[in-house]
């Protein structure tokens, strides 16, 4: 808004016309949301198609109409896909590990970054940027040693986790905790002193502190990490695709991928309505929790 | 408040009683904070350093696992054509990508600051869709889009008259594919950062570049780019070291084909290490991406140091 009123503010201060001052703003106006416009087209296409396409019969995309318009819609794809087991087998292993990591990262950061943003020890410092750097580690880097890790853990032991849906559980935190502790800490460096100074004068441990002070306070900053550690594990494409491979062990992502993908014949009407239901949770979730969503997302940054 | 007020009760105890009964405190603290780190710290330790180190073993190890190579894998490396293509192909895909998602997330994330606050926030949701979709199923999306023979663009391009453009089936236009979905992707992403720094810049900055006669493009050179410096530089480079160990996409989109010439570090080494079976080159190949990462995380880091001292 600044940037426009300046412009019309320094033609008017040479000829004092006050047309031009809003004419001006409403041009640049118009020419902001016809950009936004396009923009808007070319982030929002995909998704649109996927919902087009999800409501076609194999016969109509084979057809080769119209592809952006739907002539007999249906919801046979729909039907079809939620009443097979073994994409429902992918659901449920998706919610599982999903919620299952969710928990485990809370259990782990929380307290973590308590530790750390509160209580200096030796070696806090460097550990908390040890954690930081860590979430700069890909997962790619990681990918082939732990595959190798599995298989000699798998060898030496017994406990098969080579293509065992549970071993999701143990590396998704790798993926969710580094991040989450960061942005805690961030949060809880935010809550002033005073706060627990006093509630530990009133004689609570620390335990006290943390559940009945911070956790209250840091609220915002903990529903926006979960949402990250929910999006993350949901979306995640290498560990499951490297580590898992029976149809009853997959996750949503690669079981859609892997299973609906059959040679050659793609059944693109089932896909994308595999695609947009596997998009759903995380879609859901930043339709509602919008704000919580963005707030992590620029928190890895900016704070800290 | 009431038991505020006992505390010079307790602080009568002797000076050298309480001095001892700080100094136990102390450690009771330090140790209830080093079990509650714990978990962190085994985490770390068991599926992120001791992988990393691992691999670096297994990088000189033979293709059975058998028999130690020394630097073998990185010679063999070094002798093949398609090695180079990867290193190539891997900086451009990076780079290229890294620079169209900056420059399209600053120009939308200004138009959304230029629109009044009321509408901001629809504008906002819906530009941060492609983010918020797994990359996975978008990819998928954009797999069909690229369709050889049902392509949804042809279709439209057809009646402009212009011919089916082979999106993933020719080597140049699977590289522009890829470096697309990877922009589509990633844009919202900086749209976001930079429109949280956009409402950070003091109004009173413009408002005295106005009075001094600056038009449009010096009050983005002189004032908004100084005062986002930082926030673009550390999205920049956060975004370099995703985008540089991408995965999702070129898996999805192209699977490295045609030919292996859209292969990034990621897709080569997981078609090495996992689906060939060559676990000690795979992770050869996967240790080439560690150079350019810790550049990047050198920068990100001192960033971060330095507006740690600033507060």
């Amino acid at each position: 808004m600044t940037a426009i009123t300046a412009t019309a503010g320094t033609s008017a201060s040479r000829k004092p016309r006050r047309g031009s001052i809003s004419r001006e703003r409403r041009w640049a106006l118009r020419w902001s949301y016809f950009f936004l416009t396009l923009f808007a087209i070319f982030f929002l296409v995909p998704p649109v198609y996927m919902l087009i396409t999800s409501l076609k019969t194999s016969a109509e995309i084979s057809a080769a109409t119209n592809p952006w318009w739907v002539y007999r819609p249906t919801l046979g794809n729909y039907i079809e896909l939620l009443s097979s087991p073994q994409f429902l087998t992918y659901f449920r292993n998706s919610a599982i590990v999903s919620i299952t990591v969710v928990a485990t990262t809370m259990l782990i950061s929380v307290p973590a970054a308590f530790a750390l943003s509160r209580m200096r020890f030796w070696g806090s410092a460097t550990l908390a940027t040890g954690v930081f750097l860590t979430y700069l580690i890909p997962e790619t880097l990681l990918f082939i040693p732990l595959f190798k890790m599995f298989a000699v853990f798998g060898d030496a032991t017994g406990i098969q986790l080579i293509n065992r849906w549970w071993v999701l559980l143990l590396v998704y935190p790798t993926l969710t905790v580094p991040f989450c502790t960061w942005v805690m800490i961030g949060y809880f460096a935010s809550i002033p002193r005073e706060l627990d100074e006093a509630a530990l004068i009133d004689g609570a441990n620390y335990r006290q502190v943390l559940t009945r002070v911070f956790i209250p306070v840091a609220l915002p900053g903990l529903i926006a990490a979960t949402i990250f550690a929910f999006t993350v594990s949901w979306a995640q494409f290498l560990y499951p695709l490297a580590f898992t491979t029976s149809t009853d062990q997959l996750v949503l992502p690669v079981g859609i991928i892997t299973s609906l993908i059959k040679g050659d014949v793609f059944n693109w009407g089932q896909i994308m309505t595999g695609a947009l239901l596997g998009a759903a949770p995380p879609l859901l979730i930043y339709a509602f929790l919008m704000d919580y969503y963005i707030a992590g997302l620029t928190a890895g940054a900016t704070k800290g | 408040m009431a038991d505020a007020v006992m505390g010079p009760v307790t602080g009568a105890r002797s000076a050298r009683a309480r001095r001892f009964g700080l100094r136990n405190a102390m450690r009771r603290k330090s140790m209830i904070a080093f079990t509650m780190t714990l978990p962190l710290i085994l985490l770390i330790a068991l599926f992120v350093v001791y992988p990393a180190l691992y691999s670096l073993n297994l990088a000189t190890l033979n293709r059975s696992m058998e028999r130690f190579v020394g630097l073998g894998n990185f010679l063999f490396l070094f002798n093949r054509e398609t090695f180079w293509m990867v290193v190539k192909q891997s900086c451009i895909f990076a780079l290229t990508a890294v620079l169209f998602k900056a420059i399209f997330g600053f120009v939308v994330a200004h138009f959304v600051h230029n629109i009044p606050t009321k509408g901001q926030r629809k504008w906002r949701g819906m530009l941060l869709v492609p983010w918020v979709i797994p990359p996975a199923m978008s990819c998928l999306a954009w797999l069909w889009l690229f369709d050889p023979s049902y392509s949804a663009f042809n279709w439209i391009f057809e009646k402009f008259g212009i011919g089916p453009i082979p999106w993933t089936g020719d080597a140049m236009w699977a590289r522009f594919s890829v470096i697309l979905v990877n922009v589509w992707i990633g844009a919202p992403f900086f749209m976001i950062m930079y429109l949280a720094a956009l409402k950070s810049v003091p109004e009173q900055l413009y408002e005295a570049a106005a009075v001094d006669g600056a038009n449009f493009w010096q009050r983005t050179w002189y004032v908004t780019l100084p005062m986002m410096r930082n926030i673009i530089a550390i999205t920049a480079l956060f975004s370099l070291i995703v985008t540089f160990a991408n995965f999702d996409i070129v898996r999805i989109l192209t699977a490295g084909g045609p030919i292996d010439l859209t292969h990034v570090f990621a897709t080569w080494a997981f078609r090495v290490g996992i689906e060939v079976g060559d676990i000690p080159l795979g992770a050869s190949v996967s240790l080439f991406m560690v150079p350019i990462l810790t550049i990047a995380a050198i920068f990100i880091l001192r960033d971060i140091h330095r507006r740690g001292n600033e507060a």
